[in-house]
């Protein structure tokens, strides 16, 4: 008897026996369980001690539970799509530079994206450039034939479709892969950073929007500035994106992080360097005023026979 | 009738009395109360003339052009949403930019098929962007005012090609051209600024604007890259 009174009687747990709850300044009631207040409290803490290397920790427990609050809705219907588009213009603009001036030490997912990956940017950033690709090599083969009368200038629309498809494929397959190969080797060795495939989309999609004012630089028909634009924007943007996947692959073997690395830069050189030879090359320049030779001395020599 | 009511009389007495004819009114409201009594409930649509029904539409296109022209704070496009008015413009401009430019290497300008995706594509993927970064317009308003703001770019478009016609010398002609198509690109991109932007929260309005500022500068660039084929 005494015990079942004892198991009806409303019993309190955790209350008092934990020291930290008296300092938290939550404010949900405790009727739903202890989850709700920690999460509260873990939120309100590393927000307010800033960010930087020695938080990550914290940092990595607050956005784990954000990012399963989040996605809560099934994928069929529209909100679950709205919380990819969660950001300001603030937070945009902040991505974009994060992405353009690598800061030493600090890792652009963490730093910036904080388990709120849009695609806002990535999206609209690769949209850009292609556009930008197709309207500056439009405008750099014009400049070129300027002088030349028998040119007639006529707008390419094939290279919107050209850019569109090895952009946009650049900027999602490659992340594919990338994640794809990363959650293998997570399978084989233990590594201490990991990224879902949306952050690196994410990093993807904003390290490219250091090649729209690269691009618009294109236009100038100097070989020496459209090189020295093509080194800088590589060098920016590479660095960026070696410094957010080195930690991610640090602690695995030598020769497959160095691999990984060189691909990485590999595949972002070969994108610069072929969009480059392909819409702005000069090799038209000297097929057409070789022509034009040709036919010079064709003219001269029916001139001379007749 | 008669014959038988009298051989029937007997056992149908009192029915005799009863009989369904014009003289005993039948009462009462058999009419299904309407849930809404607007305008069109006065008049079917079906009996008037087929020009009534045009020109009614037309007005309404018609209406709505002078409210992009003059771009108020009115709800006018938003309210009353139809598709005519950008499909006319859709089809106007992508045949006007078609007429150029098809040359024997094979280098061709956009074509009708191009232009017309490219407008409609473009809108489609402005209001799903708009949409999912909170907006509160509905789809088809949002179509129906980025349509109809290609207004002033078709205006474009139609002086563009009288200036080539008229004006031989290339650079005179494209300063005047560069000139008259940013003016009516940034028209475009004002105009439809007013209408969408106060459907936005407002720390989101740029990353709102900047969809419709490039949509409108593609168009702009395709308007004045028109080169005819001579």
């Amino acid at each position: 008897m005494a015990n079942n009174d004892f198991l009806l009687q409303f019993q309190e747990f955790g209350e008092d026996g934990d020291p930290q709850s008296s300092t938290r300044d939550s404010t949900s009631i405790n009727m739903e369980g202890t989850m709700k207040p920690q999460n509260q409290s873990k939120a309100g803490g590393p927000a307010a001690l800033g960010v930087g290397n020695d938080e990550l920790d914290t940092d990595d427990d607050k956005a784990e539970l954000l990012s399963n609050e989040r996605k809560n809705a099934p994928f069929w219907t529209f909100e679950y799509y709205q919380t990819f588009f969660d950001v300001d213009t603030q937070e945009v603009k902040d991505r974009i530079f994060g992405s353009i001036l690598p800061w030493r030490g600090k890792n652009f997912v963490r730093l910036h994206i904080r388990s709120n990956p849009d695609l806002y940017g990535p999206f609209w950033i690769c949209a850009t450039l292609v556009f930008a690709i197709a309207i500056s090599g439009n405008i750099s083969t014009f400049l070129k034939h300027h002088g030349n009368p028998q040119f007639k200038y006529v707008p390419d629309f094939r290279k919107v479709t050209m850019a569109a498809t090895a952009i946009y494929s650049y900027a999602w397959l490659v992340p594919l892969a990338l994640w794809g190969f990363l959650t293998w080797r997570n399978s084989k060795v233990v590594n201490s950073v990991s990224y879902s495939f949306l952050e690196i989309v994410c990093v993807y999609g904003y390290s490219l929007s250091i090649y729209v004012p690269a691009v618009v630089l294109w236009i100038i028909p100097s070989e020496g500035v459209r090189w020295f634009s093509i080194v800088a924007a590589l060098c920016l943007s590479g660095s960026v994106l070696v410094m957010t996947f080195w930690p991610a692959i640090r602690d695995d073997r030598p020769r497959v992080a160095i691999a990984i690395i060189v691909t990485i830069v590999a595949l972002h050189v070969l994108l610069a360097v072929g969009c480059k030879a392909y819409f702005f090359s000069t090799r038209e320049y000297e097929n057409t005023s070789s022509l034009g030779q040709k036919e010079e001395i064709k003219a001269v020599s029916t001139i001379n026979t007749t | 009738m008669a014959e038988v009511d009298e051989a029937n009389k007997p056992l149908f007495a009192g029915l005799s009395d009863v009989s369904i004819s014009d003289d005993i009114p039948v009462e009462g409201d058999i009419s299904v109360p309407l849930a809404s009594h607007s305008a069109d409930d006065e008049f079917s649509t079906l009996d008037e003339p087929v020009k009534d029904t045009i020109l009614r539409d037309l007005k309404a296109v018609g209406n709505k052009f002078v409210h992009v022209m003059y771009p108020k704070k009115s709800s006018a496009l938003l309210r009353d949403w139809d598709l005519w008015g950008p499909l006319l413009l859709c089809v106007t401009l992508a045949l006007l930019l078609q007429g150029g430019s098809s040359d024997s290497k094979g280098d061709e300008g956009p074509q009708f098929a191009e232009v017309f995706v490219i407008i409609w594509f473009g809108s489609v993927i402005i209001t799903l962007n708009s949409k999912l970064l909170g907006g509160t317009i509905s789809f088809f308003q949002s179509l129906c005012v980025l349509g109809y703001c290609i207004l002033p770019l078709c205006v474009a478009m139609l002086v563009c090609r009288l200036v080539l016609l008229l004006v031989s010398a290339t650079t005179v002609s494209f300063i005047i051209r560069l000139l008259i198509v940013t003016a009516s690109f940034g028209w475009s991109t004002f105009a439809s600024t007013a209408f969408l932007a106060d459907s936005q929260p407002p720390n989101r309005k740029a990353l709102v604007v900047y969809p419709v500022f490039l949509f409108y500068f593609v168009i702009g660039w395709m308007i004045l890259t028109f080169s005819p084929s001579s």
